[in-house]
């Protein structure tokens, strides 16, 4: 096939061109769209099947026969001509077009008999310049001309040069043999390259919006071609190569869904928290997610601590009974294992490896030679530092979910509709959940919409919660008042001994009973503000937390006046066993004239010791949160379990309906629990570093709470009045948990810094300061330049320009930030805009998405009609096909991605009558756009 | 039912329905429903395999959203008007909202998508919510 070489150069050359007359491409492209349209639906769905079946044939038939070949090409010239009615071919035909505009560009350009001015300007370029700048020539007029007239009029151009064409290429069909050469290269090539793209279509062709009857036939016209040329074009290596492609993607993407659905797996509780969530909202689910992270949390701080601190001693330390610390007193010996004393965490337990009293203060234990005092030391400051930096980090991430996700509030309810429900739940149960869960998403949302929607009488309302705010401001003084005075009266009870049972346990009863009266009644004072329940329950938080406040705040001061009196009775201990021992020193050498002294012989748990006031702490804080848990417990089973149980059997012999009136179900207390929790937590960080066991007992206690608290809202509690959603960040929960932490972090790093710790007891008796045991690494295991630097690094010198530049730094971040934020609201106001203003587009103006407009084929009003029969494609063409060039080379992206389109009708039916005036040939009617209409004939 | 000699028979609806892939989903007689020529559920082979294909992984976010019109378009009008929207949000919530939470939820999903203002969705505006949809793609799907 000789000729094809000419035209691969002419389509090439004319493809470099276009791309540089970017107007006349993009003229083109519009063109084309509005003569798609103009073919009206019907057209549309036929055109589409028998359009790249011609040009199928075309293919095939081209090798074969060459007589044929000059009709077959001018049926696809002919196409083209048509101002690009080509849209109906898919990607993997878009080289072919390219090849075929070269042949028709160069056609035209042999053709030099127009009538028309065009034409012959075409024709003088072809004598001049040979095919190619004949071609390039029209092109580049066409681009001026669609620059200067409008699209319809350039459209119409098209349309009349369409026609002309044609009518020159009929006298001229049979010059094209003449200048065909043998098969070369170059047709080679792209005969390839045409194998591969039918071969690239067989692949995607699962992904084309095409109804199956018309995948199918494309797949087989494809499959065909692939099979004729593939032989002989010696290009069957590929297929292994791309089946072992096509197979891999898929495992890779199986892979992936695995490894997503293992990851989602092993999220804890993940299930749990979902169908809490399904029933009740993802208000009280935040609370459950809260639970988890705090899980979460605490096992690292238990993995630090019973790593570094409490194996190490079990395993590398004295055993019990070696010295006194890790020994029970002989006095208390026979009520050591009785079950009261070991509740109270007396006895056995004290004397464990759960509190700070039993380490021993050796340097270095075990052959590993273990730096136990500076490893306690380092593991205490560790949990804040580590337990600060995961606060604030989840802080600050959630903080940026909640900026992301503010574009979101256009389509909340359109969005909920239709893409809520899961297509791939085939289980019942999972069903029932996800009609819940949809339910109650649904009444979330319509609590906020209420919300906005009311209109409110704006004075009232603020006198409203200024009013409950002044009450509330008052019950909190009042009651904060209240804790002050007993604890002042404690005080003074404390020195006398003739005290009632009252007078005894009035600061907890005085406690317990405001934590009962006081929550309750902040509630009935917020319905007065008539928040939003979302920001209600934030109040809530925020003045209970406040209330509780002064419960901590009663209970450190009662624990430092306890240290303060053990220090007394210490420092009064000490010095009798130091004068003991001075004693027995002295009458021992003095008796057997020896200067070595060794220890007096004693049994450990004879000597006297002081009353290690690290580990009373301890004590303390281990039975508060032990104490904690039973009562959450016990609250759980009395007030919500047994509650339900009487409400539901109970409903069938009583006088009124309990169920639907006077005790009814228990609500789920969010705020009671979150802050029980957040309590805990300081609770457990204070004492961590004296009871290094706490935080086992709290890993404990989470992990239980989980499943039974999940268990106890399912079971026995229902769903909020109104269910409310969730903030999108838990920073509410994070910010009190990151004030509670500042709040517990002063007083042992306070006691850490300030206080002598006991003499006896500890991994850090006998050193003036706890945090001595850092000095002494420096200076005993670290190089003495070390030492030097750590001196000039504490000197003020050094440390006052550090914190300035600190502050300087945060002045300038807090700065940064600000101007961001601003930016930001400044995009979003843009982005409203531009959404504003595509509104108002959209409803003026016709969609001019191409794949869109393809898409409509599918559309139901035509889906439900059976797909027209294809036309027959026409093997006898017309005379007068002038080619239009229409494949920039710029479209060739553009084209890939837009698979279907339709097809001008003109295309296909034959031109029967010489051109005319315009108007009156088939689809020549400009100005149609994409009517949705009966095409003009 | 013998598809080698009789290429041309159809499945009724209550058949497919039953398809454990289709048993949960409260939308599946309406899926079937636009999936099938004559719109009353019967499939034939071809429209069977259409159905899985556009509803599988691989289909293109266009396509699904065709259909996902079609499906939520009960009353087939190529408009998703009031009616349609209480139907989906009946079948959505198993009749579980009051009549006025009904109508509050049908009035602001209008609200929101409706582009044109003609209190009804049009495919475009339809195509143009559905398009930003996060969770479109990944739940409008069925494994087979």
């Amino acid at each position: 096939m000789p000729r094809k070489v000419d035209l691969e150069d002419v389509g090439i050359e004319m493809d470099g061109e276009l791309s540089d007359s970017d107007d006349g491409a993009t003229q083109r492209r519009t063109n084309r769209r509005q003569a798609g349209g103009r073919g009206g639906a019907k057209g549309r769905g036929r055109g589409k099947k028998p359009a790249s079946e011609e040009e199928e044939d075309d293919e095939e038939d081209e090798a074969p026969s060459r007589g044929r070949r000059g009709a077959n090409k001018k049926k696809p010239a002919k196409k083209r001509g048509g101002g690009g009615d080509d849209e109906d071919e898919s990607e993997d035909e878009a080289p072919k077009r390219k090849q075929r505009g070269g042949a028709a560009n160069k056609r035209r350009g042999g053709k030099a008999q127009g009538s028309d001015k065009e034409d012959s300007d075409d024709g003088k370029g072809k004598k001049k310049g040979g095919g190619k700048k004949g071609g390039k020539k029209e092109e580049d007029k066409k681009g001026k001309k669609g620059d200067g007239k409008g699209k319809d009029a350039d459209d119409d151009k098209d349309k009349k040069k369409k026609k002309k064409k044609k009518g020159d290429s009929s006298s001229d069909s049979s010059s094209d043999s003449d200048e065909e050469d043998s098969m070369s290269e170059g047709e080679m090539a792209r005969l390839m390259e045409e194998v591969e793209e039918k071969k690239k279509l067989i692949g995607t062709i699962r992904n084309k919006p095409w109804r199956m009857k018309r995948r199918l036939v494309q797949l087989r016209e494809a499959q065909q071609f692939v099979d004729k040329f593939e032989g002989a074009l010696g290009k069957g290596k590929g297929r292994k190569w791309y089946a072992y492609k096509v197979m891999m993607t898929k495992k890779w993407i199986k892979f992936q869904r695995d490894f997503e659905n293992f990851r989602t797996a092993c999220i804890p509780w993940e299930r749990k928290i979902k169908e809490v969530e399904s029933h009740f909202g993802s208000s009280v689910a935040s609370y459950f997610i809260f639970l988890r992270w705090m899980y979460g949390m605490n096992l690292v701080l238990f993995g630090f601590t019973f790593g570094l601190v409490v194996i190490p001693e079990v395993l590398m330390g004295l055993p019990y009974g070696s010295i006194p610390r890790k020994t029970v007193p002989r006095a208390e010996q026979p009520t050591a294992q009785d079950y009261s004393v070991l509740m109270d965490f007396n006895g056995y337990c004290k004397y464990s490896v759960l509190f700070y009293g039993y380490y021993n203060n050796q340097r270095t234990i075990g052959v590993l030679k273990f730096r136990l005092p500076l490893s306690y030391l380092m593991v205490g400051i560790g949990t804040f530092g580590y337990s600060l930096m995961v606060v604030i980090r989840t802080m600050a991430k959630n903080a940026d979910v909640g900026g992301g996700d503010g574009g979101e509030g256009e389509f909340t309810f359109a969005w909920k509709m239709f893409t809520s429900w899961d297509y791939l739940i085939g289980n019942s149960e999972t069903a029932d959940n996800k009609f819940a869960s949809i339910t109650t998403s649904f009444k979330e949302s319509i609590v906020d919409e209420q919300e906005n929607q009311k209109d409110e009488n704006i004075h009232l309302r603020r006198f409203l919660r200024v009013l409950a705010n002044f009450l509330i401001t008052c019950s909190l003084g009042g009651s904060g008042y209240l804790i002050y005075f007993v604890v002042k009266r404690s005080q003074d009870f404390a020195s006398r001994d003739d005290l009632s049972w009252y007078e005894k346990n009035e600061l907890e009863l005085i406690m317990s009973l405001l934590g009962l009266v006081c929550p309750p009644l902040f509630e009935t004072i917020a319905e007065l503000e008539d928040y939003h329940p979302r920001i209600a329950l934030k109040w809530q938080l925020g003045r209970i937390f406040a209330l509780f406040l002064g419960n901590l705040y009663t209970f450190l001061f009662a624990l430092f006046d306890e240290v303060n009196t053990k220090l007394e009775e210490e420092q009064a201990i000490q010095n009798a066993s130091i004068w003991a021992m001075k004693e027995y020193y002295a009458n021992y050498t003095r008796l057997l004239n020896d200067s070595e002294s060794t220890p007096p012989p004693m049994d450990p748990s004879d000597v006297i010791r002081g009353p290690c006031w690290e580990t009373a702490v301890g004590i303390e804080f281990v039975k508060l949160t032990v104490s904690d848990i039973q009562v959450t417990y016990l609250t759980i089973l009395i007030g919500d379990f047994a509650r339900a149980v009487i409400v539901r059997f109970l409903n069938y012999c009583w006088c009124w309906d309990l169920e639907a009136g006077f005790p009814s179900y228990g609500e789920f207390d969010i705020s009671g629990n979150v802050l029980g929790l957040v309590f805990n937590q300081g609770m457990i960080w204070m004492g961590a570093f004296y009871a290094p066991g706490l935080v086992g007992i709290n890993v404990l206690r989470l992990l239980s709470s989980m499943y039974y608290q999940c268990w106890a809202v399912m079971a026995t509690n229902v769903p909020h009045e109104r269910v409310f959603k969730a903030s999108k960040s838990n920073n509410f929960y994070m910010g009190l948990l990151l004030l509670i932490l500042f709040l517990s972090l002063l007083p042992v790093v306070y006691t850490i810094m300030t206080l002598p710790p006991s003499f006896d007891c500890g991994p850090f008796s006998g050193k003036v300061k706890m945090f001595d045991v850092i000095m002494e690494t420096i200076d005993l295991d670290l190089p003495a330049f070390m030492g030097t630097l750590f001196s000039y690094a504490a000197n003020p010198g050094l440390i006052i320009p550090a914190v300035l530049l600190m502050v300087l730094a945060i002045y300038y971040l807090n700065s940064v930030s600000e101007a961001y934020k601003n930016s930001n609201l400044e995009l979003k106001k843009k982005m409203q805009m531009a959404r504003d203003e595509e509104k108002n587009r959209r409803n003026n103006m016709d969609s001019t998405n191409q794949v869109m407009k393809d898409l409509e084929d599918l559309m139901p009003n035509q889906s439900l009609a059976p797909p027209a029969p294809p036309p027959e494609p026409e093997k006898t063409p017309e005379p007068e096909t002038k080619p239009v060039k229409t494949k920039p080379g710029k479209g060739v992206n553009l084209q890939k991605d837009v698979a279907l389109a339709s097809p001008n009708p003109g295309a296909q039916r034959p031109v029967s009558r010489p051109p005319g005036p315009r108007g009156q040939g088939p689809g020549a009617g400009p100005g149609r756009g994409r009517g949705r209409g009966v095409p003009p004939r | 039912m013998d598809y080698t000699n009789d290429p041309e028979c159809k499945l009724p609806l209550a058949l497919i329905v039953n398809m454990p892939e289709l048993n949960e989903n409260p939308f599946r007689s309406r899926i079937v429903e636009s999936f099938s020529e004559d719109g009353m559920g019967n499939l034939s082979f071809n429209e069977f395999v259409d159905m899985f294909s556009v509803l599988s992984e691989m289909a293109p976010r266009e396509l699904k959203a065709i259909y996902a019109f079609k499906i939520y378009d009960f009353n087939v009008d190529n408009y998703l008007c009031k009616e349609d929207l209480e139907k989906t949000l009946n079948k959505l919530t198993k009749e579980e909202l009051t009549p006025e939470e009904v109508e509050l939820v049908c009035e602001k999903t209008i609200e929101e998508a409706d582009l044109d203002g003609d209190h009804k969705l049009s495919f475009a505006d339809f195509e143009n919510m559905i398009s930003r949809a996060p969770d479109f793609l990944s739940t409008f799907h069925i494994r087979i």
